[in-house]
């Protein structure tokens, strides 16, 4: 099935209309959305979360704690989802794959000498088969910017296809780290270049660099996938990471998701947050639609 | 060289009918926007809304905001948003800050006086009242680093520990100004507030409102930091109960008489265990509306158990 798909030039990725692109994302945040849709999308948000720890001190506690959260969102409000994954540094992916037992939750690993991605090419390789080893089924890889901005092409996707044979089975994430793309242009390349490389998910950001996500950034994405969908009928996930911790947040992109893409990618196989904060910010909405009273992060877990 | 022509002002003929053009300008004023004061800004509220403000002889005084309880939310937001900064400041530095609101009203004293005779005081009474108000902020100023030696205490414990209690601010405070003055209310219900290190959320007086939002403009220029004072103007009885169920509200203040409206703040304020602080009967211009109990109600006493080595058998001394 692969070998049907013809290769293109990417330096002919098309040219994105930076005024449209975000005069149109801007328009996705003044939706009014009614009290139920707006339950439903909660949850959904919610039900599509990386619940997500890189730091460097992250310890085997800390992750342990969050695996916990991941499972018990908010035991007061019966019947909530859980997220999706939990995403961990690769030397985390055995506490965090034992901690979640048979949950269902799922344990993603960064990998590739993230967050700058300044590794040779076997040490990338190396970081992402420990990963695998380890239990994560799904990998986030960060792309050698510095490469893309020298215009090389063939080296990035290279690389993101070397990292794909070695991510087996688990999934694969390729960070664009848009921040450091700077132009939509770029963007809407780089993600070429991931997807016809054997990308799984493209993702915004490692959440390490500002800006992060933003609508304007997914939407040039989401069309990405279109496109690429249109033309090859193999579906591409998305996953928007780093500053988005309001539900309302949440929700404009779910708005803009269902616009692009439609409902097919309506579900955390084809879409999720990368985020830390956001869970507990959505748990607080949905508890002030049930009681009817504003919340106080007192009365939710730590993150 | 070329002459020049110099077009002034009185040539041109505006009404364009012939008739003389040195007639006495008449100046259009520029009327002010009382707007809302939330996290260091000025929004209008979110709502659209507003209500006009008048006084007793039906002068229409101003449209003023009426505010929504989502300006509330967005108002306790920004107040939570800033209490860790503020309670973290020197005591002696809140102290300073509290003293610079006096002066920025000082030198503002003309612009409350004229509001306060629009809004029924003669100018005497206005003028005393002002007077007041800035007399009070320097009273607090002054409390501000002092409150904190009054109410502590160490306490006889029968082990070796160093035991000692000593006072912390709750929190967000939501308080609803007093709505018979427009200004020493409002200056007396706040000053405590942020004296003790909390932030708070007020909604002004409604039938009086013209000095709240002016006296957030004086806030705004005296090194309070955004989000520790956050004033809204609206109707008391559309917001109040928001004051008493938000479970991110610590303290709530009410001022009025009304005991049905107590008993509700009592009632809805228990889900959270917020302390409810009512001043019914105080007279906020009398000498009575001042001391350190009003910082002392909305602090939270903090008991701490510090070991300490017992040499030899000795007693600890405390």
């Amino acid at each position: 099935m692969a070998s049907t798909i013809s290769m293109p030039d990417f330096s002919l990725s098309p040219h994105v209309d930076q005024v449209g692109i975000e005069e149109r994302a801007s328009r996705v945040t003044k939706r009014s959305i009614k009290n139920e849709t707006k339950i439903n999308g909660l949850k959904l948000a919610l039900n599509m979360i990386d619940l997500t720890t890189l730091e460097g001190k992250d310890t085997d506690g800390k992750v342990k704690q969050l695996c916990y959260k991941a499972q018990h969102l908010h035991d007061q409000y019966p019947g909530l989802p859980t997220v999706a994954a939990v995403c961990v540094y690769p030397s985390m992916v055995k506490t965090a794959k034992t901690a979640l037992g048979d949950s269902g939750i799922k344990v993603a690993a960064v990998a590739t000498a993230f967050p700058s991605g300044q590794a040779p090419r076997d040490v990338k390789i190396r970081d992402t088969k420990f990963a695998v080893d380890q239990g994560a089924d799904e990998i986030d890889m960060v792309i050698s910017r510095g490469k893309f901005h020298q215009g090389e092409y063939n080296f990035v996707f290279d690389e993101i296809a070397a990292v794909k044979e070695a991510c087996g089975d688990a999934r694969l994430k390729v960070i664009l780290e848009t921040g450091e793309l700077v132009t939509y242009d770029k963007v809407r390349r780089a993600s070429d270049i991931a997807m016809y490389a054997g990308a799984d998910f493209i993702k915004t950001s490692t959440g390490k660099i500002s800006p992060a996500a933003t609508l304007p950034v997914t939407l040039v994405m989401l069309e990405a996938i279109r496109d690429f969908y249109y033309k090859t009928g193999k579906k591409i996930a998305m996953k928007p990471a780093g500053g988005i911790s309001k539900a309302k947040l949440a929700l404009h992109y779910l708005v803009l998701l269902n616009e692009v893409l439609g409902e097919e990618w309506m579900n955390n196989e084809w879409f999720r947050f990368g985020a830390s904060s956001l869970a507990n910010d959505i748990l607080m909405q949905l508890m002030k639609q049930k009681t009817g009273v504003y919340q106080s992060a007192d009365y939710f877990s730590i993150d | 060289m070329a002459t020049k022509t110099i077009i002034r002002k009185r040539d041109i003929n505006l009404n364009g009918n012939g008739t003389h053009k040195d007639a006495p300008e008449k100046r259009l004023e520029v009327l002010k926007t009382y707007k809302i004061y939330i996290g260091g800004q000025f929004p209008r509220t979110e709502s659209g809304r507003y209500y006009v403000a008048s006084n007793n002889r039906n002068e229409k005084l101003a449209n003023v905001c009426l505010c929504s309880r989502k300006d509330f939310r967005d108002a306790m937001v920004s107040a939570r948003g800033a209490f860790g900064g503020w309670s973290a400041r020197a005591a002696f530095n809140r102290g300073q800050i509290l003293y610079r609101i006096a002066e920025m009203l000082e030198g503002r004293k003309a612009q409350f006086i004229e509001e306060l005779v629009k809004q029924d005081s003669t100018r005497a009474q206005a003028e005393a009242e002002v007077n007041l108000a800035i007399d009070r902020l320097i009273y607090y100023s002054g409390w501000c680093d002092k409150y904190q030696q009054v109410f502590s205490s160490v306490n006889p414990v029968a082990s070796s520990h160093f035991n000692f209690s000593s006072p912390e601010p709750t929190g967000v405070v939501a308080a609803v100004a007093p709505q018979c003055d427009s200004l020493i209310g409002l200056v007396s219900v706040i000053a405590p507030v942020i004296a003790g290190g909390n932030t708070c959320v007020v909604l002004a007086s409604s039938t009086k409102p013209l000095c709240a939002v002016t006296f957030a403009e004086v806030l705004n220029s005296s090194d309070v930091p955004g989000g520790v004072v956050n004033i809204l103007t609206g109707k008391v009885s559309e917001l109040i109960s928001y004051f008493a169920d938000h479970m991110d509200v610590n303290a709530t203040v009410y001022c009025e008489s009304d005991s049905s409206v107590q008993a509700m703040l009592k009632e809805k304020g228990a889900a959270n265990v917020k302390r409810i602080v009512l001043y019914d009967k105080v007279k906020w211009k009398s000498e009575d509306a001042q001391s350190p109990y009003f910082i002392y109600d909305l602090q939270e006493i903090k008991t701490t158990w510090h070991p300490i080595e017992n040499i030899g058998g000795a007693k600890a001394g405390y």
